[in-house]
Formats: C-alpha cells, structure tokens, sequence
C-alpha cells in the first residue's frame, strides 16, 4: 500500500472512530426523541422493546388533546408563554445589550473593568437564590403569574451575557471606520447605525439567540414566578407530567420535542458566530 | 480632527449608554438581593407574615453554622462541583484534541458534539431519570441484556448510585460547552511553532504540554468563566432526578434552600442559605475572571 494511501486511510478511520465517540455521546438524547414517537405501552414493556414495531404521533396529538382526548395539560398556552416570553425579553435585552457593548468596546471610562465585573456578577446570583426575593417583591407588586413579572427577570438575566458577547463583536470592526464615515459629516448615531451595526450583525443575532434559549429554557425563577395558564411556561409544565408516583414517559417525551425543536433550529443557524464571539471577546482584552 | 472627533466624546456618553442596564440589574438584582438580606436577619415565615418585622441579627447565620445538614449540602455542592466541573474539562479537552485532528468532515461532527447544548437542564434532568429508571430505563435495560447484572440496579434510590447519576447527566449536559470553546481555541492557533518543536525532535506529549496547552491555558479560563456564571442550573436536574433524596443524600446547597424556603416556609432561614450560595458563585466566578484577566494580559491583549 502506497503512503498516501494509508494516511488517507488512517484519516477515514480517525473521522469514524470520533463519529461514533459522539453518536454514542448523542445517544441519551436521542433515546428521549425516539421515545417521543413510540407508544407507552412499548416503553413501560417488559421484557424491552429494543426495535420499536411502529412510529407514531399519538403522543403528539395526546398532550395537544388531538383524538383519544384525555390528558389535560395546555400545552398550547404554555408554547405561548414561552414564546412571548422569550421573544420579548430576548429583543429588549438586545437594545440594552446593544447600547452597553457599544460603550464597553469604543469608550475608555473609569472603573472599566470593575463596571464590566460586576455585570457579570450579577450574572452569577443562582437563580433559585435570586427566586426567594423576587417571590416576595413579585407578590406584592402584583406581577407574580404574569408574563410581565417573567420578562423583566429575564431581560435582567441576559443583558450580562449579551453585553460581553456585542462588546466582542463590536472590538472585531476596526475604530477607523466609523471615524472615516464622522469625518465625511455623519454624526456618530448615523455611523453606527450605516457602518458598525451592518458589520456586527452576525454577532447581534448570535447574542439575541444565546437570550432566547436561556430565556426558553428557565426552570428555576419560573417555576416559583408562575402559577396558571397566565403565564406557566414549557419547562415548567414539563413537571405537569409527574404525578407523585406515576410519569406520563411517552408524553413527556412528546413534550420535550417541542421543547428542543425551536433551540435546535436556531443554535445551528448561529453557531459560528456564536463561538467566535466568546472566544474572540475573551482572548484580545 | 480625528483628535478632535475623538475629546468630543465626552465622559458621559458612556453613562447614558450603560445606564440601561445598570437600572434593570438594579432593579431585578440588586435590590431584591438587599430585600434578601435584610429578611435573612428575621425570622420570617410565609404563613405568618408579620414576623417580618422581628429583628433577630445575624441568629439565622448561627444557626446555620451549627446546622450539620446545611454543612453537608455544602461539602456535597463543593465535592459535586469539583468532579463536574474537572471530568467535564477533561472530556472538552479530549474531545475538542480528537475533532481538531480530523482533516476533513470537521464541520458535520462539531454540529453533531453540539447536540447536548440545546438541552434545557430540567431537560436534561428528566432524560437521564428516565435513563436511569430501575423498571424501565435503558441503563438496567441494557446491563440486563448484555447479562452484566440480573437484578434492576437503584440507580436513582442507592445514595451513592444517585450522586453518580447527577454527576453523569450534568456533564452530559455542559461538556460540549467545554468542548466548543477550547476547539475554537485550537483552530485559532498558528501552526509554526508546533512544527518548529516537532522539527527540533519533540514528541506529541511534549508538543502538547508545552506548547498547545500553555496556548490554550486562556481559553480554558474563558469556558471556566462562562460556567462558573450558572453553575446552579445544576439544581434543575437535581430537582428532577432525585429532588435531593433518597433521604437527603443528594441534597445540594441549591435544592435545600428550595426546600427550607418554599416547603417548610422558613423564608428567612433560606434566605441566608441564598446568601451563602451566591457568595459561592461570586468567588468563582472572580477567581476565574482574574485568571482570564493575568492570562490576556500574557497573551499582550489590547488595551
């Protein structure tokens, strides 16, 4: 065997060696996705079913309370919630984000880095811990269950990370431009707004999409800050699924479907961007 | 004019930008924290709402210190995180070597070791509860067949078996995070002194502990800083799996707080558990940060 041949063939090998490194590493979520479409007859039986005999979409058409009516969780609101939820807080996050990464990546101020510091330690407060106050405060503001109370915590609870990731987009577009465009009489609003904007939108819409799955995701401040239909969001009517001694396993599958769908589409159509910014922002100060 | 352009932006401009956010971390952070630790210094109870007002010092710190369930939580949360956090860079780190070997098809496994990203946590919570389950879980299932074991093993009920458990499904969950920021970190980096090092006769051991790694070293700050932000999602999965038992033994800082909090009421008692949980995460996350910040400073970063 030729040398070029070997190395092509050791290179094929190493590529499905890794391929099945992370299939295997796929496989507890891809069990769940699997279960979603099997009925529960088939999950509960003993001895298991390895090959499911058919696929089906009755879990599905089950928790939306589609033919043999029975279950009643609203899943339909909860999606609701969830999107007007995230969708909200994800876009004001996004201009505060906007306006605080634009000051951190073109101005020099005093307390720079302890400013910068601390909005990441803001960050850092667990959310459970940050629940207890915020029940409290929610309660007598009269904001508790309601999509409202929902939204201001998490537009808090992104606009760190959103910060860090725009400040790093916004570093990568050289100063010179914008300057260029001033010294041709834009004013710096019309700059920013003609040049840099254009430039980091990748990076923008990377940040909003990191904001709209943290957002999607929550379980800890929901689950304390909602109670009805009102405002009870998809991660949180996952647990509608357990009783005290019986789960629903088929139809919380179904549910986690739902779940997953709409993150799974929108981390594949960012996730350069996204990686680039992280690592990009850390690295060059 | 460029001069000029540049003193035309005053010190205020700034300010006005990042007043925004200053208010609502103010407003959802800041002040509910305030509000927090005043209600940690009485013994406040939901079901009796005046006793807000009683004044009782640092009593409910005290306690805590003489409390040993809380000082197990604690231990626990410290030992849970160490393992986590340690097997979950290792994992990161070998994988992100492996895909940066691959000379073609980079692209389909990086998509495909991005998979476990998009989970919610309690998502990932309620997987492995179902994985793990002793009846019908694909684990017992599985060892079962392969005729490993012929009794259902109590992953979720033994003690031991349940830490393990939780500590498989959150690495499960944020390895990839790992893995993602170091691979970035590995592609950025040049090619020539690797191969100056492997021209002066170094082995791939040596390539690696002298040179890839010390290049690294930042991007693994940057992935352990990004962690260290929302290491307490971790009590979404433990809520789910186990919901701190059997008997306490799983119970983390987060979960006992919940539990004192919202079940038994005592909503001044968790309040300084809250506060002792979040100090944990500003220690980590600072320590991290100024790692980042010594190793940019190495790297000659701007500014």
């Amino acid at each position: 065997m030729s040398r070029a041949a070997k190395q092509r063939l050791a290179s094929v090998g190493l590529w499905l060696v890794t391929f099945l490194l992370m299939v295997i590493m796929c496989i507890p979520g891809l069990w769940v996705v699997l279960s979603a479409f099997r009925p529960n007859r088939e999950i509960l039986a003993r001895p298991p079913v390895w090959v499911p005999e058919r696929l089906t979409l009755n879990n599905f058409a089950k928790i939306f309370g589609l033919g043999e009516a029975q279950v009643a969780i609203p899943v339909g609101s909860y999606f609701m919630n969830s999107l007007v939820i995230a969708l909200t807080s994800t876009f004001v996050a996004l201009v505060i984000g906007m306006a605080g990464g634009y000051a951190f990546a073109r101005f020099r101020f005093r307390f720079k880095n302890s400013l910068f510091l601390s909005l990441m330690l803001f960050r850092t407060v667990p959310g459970i811990a940050l629940s207890l106050p915020l029940f409290m405060l929610w309660s007598r503001l009269g904001i508790i269950d309601t999509q409202m109370g929902l939204i201001i915590v998490y537009i808090a609870l992104n606009v760190p990370f959103t910060i860090w990731l725009i400040d790093s987009f916004f570093r990568q577009i050289p100063m010179s431009l914008s300057e260029a465009a001033q010294v041709d009489g834009c004013t710096r609003w019309q700059a920013f707004w003609k040049i840099e904007f254009p430039l980091a939108k990748g990076g923008i819409a990377a940040a909003g999409v990191f904001a709209f799955l943290t957002s999607w995701n929550e379980y800890a401040l929901a689950a304390q800050l909602t109670r009805s239909t009102d405002s009870k969001t998809l991660p949180v009517g996952l647990m509608d699924f357990t009783a005290q001694f019986t789960i629903d396993w088929a139809g919380m599958s179904a549910m986690a479907v739902i779940i997953i769908i709409p993150a799974l589409i929108l981390t594949f159509l960012v996730q350069k961007h996204l990686i680039r910014g992280l690592t990009f922002g850390g690295v060059k100060g | 004019m460029l001069r000029a352009l540049r003193a035309r932006q005053t010190a205020l401009a700034p300010l006005v930008l990042l007043l925004p956010a200053f208010t609502v971390m103010l407003f959802v952070v800041a002040l509910p924290l305030a509000f927090s630790f005043y209600t940690s210094l009485t013994p406040y109870r939901l079901i009796r709402p005046e006793t807000i007002e009683i004044f009782i010092g640092a009593r409910n710190y005290v306690r805590l210190w003489d409390n040993p369930v809380f000082w197990a939580a604690f231990w626990r949360t410290i030992l849970f995180l160490a393992i986590a956090l340690n097997v979950e860079l290792l994992l990161g780190l070998g994988i992100a070597l492996l895909i940066n070997r691959l000379t073609w098809g980079q692209r389909t496994l990086r998509t495909i070791m991005m998979f476990p990203m998009m989970f919610s946590p309690i998502l990932v919570g309620f997987q492995f509860k179902f994985i793990f389950n002793d009846n019908i879980g694909i684990v017992n299932n599985a060892l079962q067949a392969l005729g490993l074991t012929d009794r259902a093993i109590p992953w979720l009920v033994d003690a031991q078996l349940a830490m393990f458990s939780i500590i498989v499904a959150e690495v499960w969950m944020s390895t990839s995070i790992f893995a993602i920021l170091l691979l970035a970190g590995l592609l950025a980096m040049p090619r020539d002194p690797i191969e100056a090092a492997r021209v002066d006769g170094c082995n791939s051991w040596q390539v690696f502990r002298h040179i890839t790694l010390p290049f690294l070293m930042p991007f693994i700050f940057i992935a352990m800083t990004i962690r260290s932000l929302d290491v307490a999602r971790a009590y979404d999965i433990v809520h789910v799996m186990t919901g701190g038992g059997p008997a306490g033994r799983t119970e983390l800082l987060w979960t006992l707080l919940a539990r004192v909090g919202y079940d038994n009421a005592r909503m001044g008692e968790a309040n300084a558990m809250a506060y002792v949980s979040t100090l944990l995460s500003i220690a980590f996350t600072v320590f991290f940060f100024r790692k980042l910040m010594a190793a940019r400073r190495y790297m000659g970063g701007a500014e």
